[in-house]
């Protein structure tokens, strides 16, 4: 996993938490850093390449690890 | 890039009704939607301080029930006193363990997104509600002003 400047634990949440934790996240970060976000809800996957792609925020990777999703987020 | 704009209409007072409208509009807020909810006859429930939201077995065969319930129950059996107080506890129970957001958690966020929240005047009336009842920010108003918006939202659903 690259660097990152913040990371959110989403896991055990289920929809839409972890989308509007992010979001939240991300407001409160400047742009171009990264977030690091765990999640394990597999509804996750499709939902956080929906929100980067609707918001301009760039998903720069979205991977499947040790039974939890990761997703890294760069603020536009 | 123009503010996209989702207009929703909530009809519906029970427990499982409520997330619909509530998840969309603030996830929608997430995304950046300008978002309106325009809360209409049972829906007014929807905007109370206190919550007292259930869910029903009743009228309602999709609904999974716990131990095949379903299957050997008898339709009568789920009007029995109590039933519908059983299933809303189980139902609030899976829904925490399962991390599904309470309706009050998904209300608060959507306030938080300023997610505009409106109550329908007419049928505040005609159920006699009174606004104290209510959360504060509510807005009160009728068909023509949801028109307003509606009219020009991108998505557009009732519930």
């Amino acid at each position: 996993m690259a660097d990152f400047d913040q990371e959110l634990d989403a896991s055990g949440l289920n929809c839409p938490l972890p989308i509007l934790r992010a979001k939240k996240t991300l407001s409160g970060m400047s742009a171009g850093q990264i977030l690091h976000i765990i999640a394990t809800d597999p509804g996750s996957v499709k939902d956080f390449d929906a929100f980067a792609k609707q918001t301009g925020n760039e998903l720069l990777e979205s991977k499947e690890e040790g039974g939890k999703f990761h997703f890294l987020i760069k603020k536009a | 890039m123009d503010q996209k704009k989702l207009a929703i209409i909530a009809t519906k007072g029970s427990l499982d009704w409520a997330y619909p409208p509530f998840i969309l509009a603030s996830t929608a807020a997430a995304l950046g939607y300008e978002t309106q909810i325009f809360f209409t006859f049972y829906g007014l429930q929807l905007l109370k301080k206190k919550l007292s939201l259930e869910v029903t077995p009743l009228g309602n065969p999709g609904m999974p029930m716990p131990m095949g319930m379903d299957k050997w129950f008898p339709v009568l059996g789920l009007a029995l006193p109590g039933m519908q107080g059983m299933m809303t506890y189980m139902m609030k129970d899976k829904m925490k363990k399962k991390g599904v957001a309470s309706i009050e958690e998904l209300r608060e966020l959507c306030i938080e997104a300023e997610v505009k929240l409106i109550a329908c005047q007419m049928t505040v009336d005609l159920f006699d509600l009174d606004r104290a009842e209510f959360i504060g920010g509510v807005e009160y108003a009728g068909a023509a002003a949801f028109f307003e918006f509606a009219g020009e939202s991108d998505i557009c659903l009732y519930i």
